[in-house]
């Protein structure tokens, strides 16, 4: 079935067909419709879910950890301060290994007020052992967030997945989103399988004082099972290619195969950039794309490319571009631009700009500091 | 998969008894036999006897027990060394 609708109501869609059974968020502007959405279908009975209003984004957030710890499956959704509020209990989440899923709408972080799209927010969150997808479609977002359940909940993973995609530039526009019929979904996504439980009649205590040896090897673990989920995140998306017809993987690549240059982009910079490619393939230019749809785990190993060009939309202050800064030391050569900071727009004509740039061995802020 | 998880055992953290500074005693004459002080003591050290029984190797002596008492049957008086 074609559905036609914003990012916004179609993770609300994902979240209802993947039969997540306890939602507490907290709403915010650019997500509130996923919220809105949600609380209809609880209402109308269309989902069989707990819906639990919470006071803020950490306890929403809390409220999913001991639903989760319960051996339920949870969803919550949020942006920008709303992230940034839960970054206490990012962490109790990923350290507890509870595979919950959610949906952060990338949105800049005040003062100044700017509810306009900006990874900043997320980007701030990736040492807190969640897994961390980009979407640069609609679609992606509808087919990311049933795939993040199977990842997530994997008995090799268990880790909690956070599903990013761009305020307004997807979460407010409608678009044509391909959904496969309910039975489809359950065939897909099995019954969560909770790796360890709060039961009374097998009663245990988590989370109490552990000593530097034991906790070392607690964090040892998550890195283990990050570099695992990276084979996960690839059988999964194939799984996802054989059943529906849409291929994923850590990565997506287009037009790479004889590319001298690659340009690296993500969420729906990674959409633009598609239409610049083409735009610069007929000038003859031999370049190619690669959308970084997975940013934890990093696949280093899927960006083996002698020139990368890479395109984001957010920054670390005395640091500079942040997957750049990532990538340094691994690609013979490389450039950095950051560019759409605080939902600036960035068209393909920017892209095919800063490629030119690239090419002249400039990057930077764009177009600030390189125009 | 590795996380913090432990398995409650009696006396896991030591004989937490030893930390006690007030220590709780029960007047069975006032006592009423409502088990609140059973219900409350976060330690599980009181016990169902015919009265509340109460453990004095992991009672810490928190006291609360004897705010619980809605007939002010438990007495808190200081640890004698």
């Amino acid at each position: 079935m074609i559905v036609i609708d914003t990012a916004n109501h179609i993770s609300a869609l994902a979240a209802k067909m993947a039969r997540a059974r306890v939602i507490a968020a907290y709403p915010i502007t650019p997500q509130t419709t996923v919220v809105e959405k949600l609380a209809e279908y609880v209402e109308s009975g269309e989902l069989d879910a707990e819906f639990i209003r919470v006071e803020s984004e950490h306890s929403a957030m809390t409220a999913c950890i001991a639903a989760e710890a319960m051996g339920v499956r949870t969803f919550t959704a949020t942006a920008s301060h709303g992230l940034l509020l839960m970054h206490e209990m990012l962490h109790w989440a990923g350290l507890a290994r509870l595979p919950i899923v959610m949906v952060n709408v990338n949105r800049a972080i005040g003062p100044g007020w700017n509810i306009w799209s900006d990874a900043n927010d997320s980007m701030a969150q990736r040492d807190t052992g969640w897994l961390h997808f980009y979407c640069s479609s609609n679609q992606e977002v509808y087919d990311s967030i049933i795939m993040a359940y199977k990842i997530a909940e994997s008995q090799e993973v268990m880790l909690p997945a956070m599903i990013c995609y761009d305020g307004f530039i997807l979460s407010h526009t409608s678009m044509p989103v391909e959904v496969p019929e309910q039975s489809k979904i359950d065939e897909f996504l099995p019954e969560f399988k909770p790796a360890w439980k709060i039961d009374v009649e097998n009663p245990i205590t988590h989370g109490n004082i552990v000593e530097p040896h034991y906790y070392a090897r607690i964090r040892y673990d998550m890195q283990v099972a990050m570099e695992r989920a990276k084979k996960i995140i690839e059988e999964v998306g194939e799984e996802w290619g054989k059943k529906f017809g849409r291929d994923y993987g850590l990565v997506q690549e287009y037009k790479c195969e004889d590319a001298d240059y690659v340009i690296l982009t993500m969420a729906s910079m990674a959409a633009e950039a598609k239409v610049a490619v083409d735009e610069l393939r007929n000038k003859g230019e031999k370049v190619g794309l690669v959308n970084l749809r997975t940013h934890r785990p990093m696949p280093f190993e899927r960006l083996k490319y002698d020139k990368i060009i890479v395109i984001e939309r957010a920054v670390s202050f005395g640091l500079g571009g942040i997957v750049y800064n990532e990538l340094k030391g691994r690609v013979p050569e490389l450039y950095g631009f950051i560019a759409g900071i605080g939902g600036m727009d960035v068209s393909y004509r920017d892209i095919e700009r800063m490629y030119e740039l690239a090419k002249e061995g400039k990057d930077g802020w764009y177009p600030i500091e390189v125009k | 998969m590795k996380t913090a998880i432990s398995y409650p055992t009696e006396g896991a953290m030591g004989k937490t008894g030893t930390w006690r500074v007030f220590r709780p005693s029960i007047d069975i004459g006032k006592c009423i036999k409502c088990w609140r002080c059973w219900i409350f003591c976060p330690d599980a050290a009181i016990s169902k006897g015919e009265y509340p029984v109460i453990d004095y190797e992991y009672c810490k002596g928190c006291g609360i027990c004897a705010n619980e008492c809605p007939v002010n049957a438990i007495e808190m008086g200081r640890e004698e060394k």
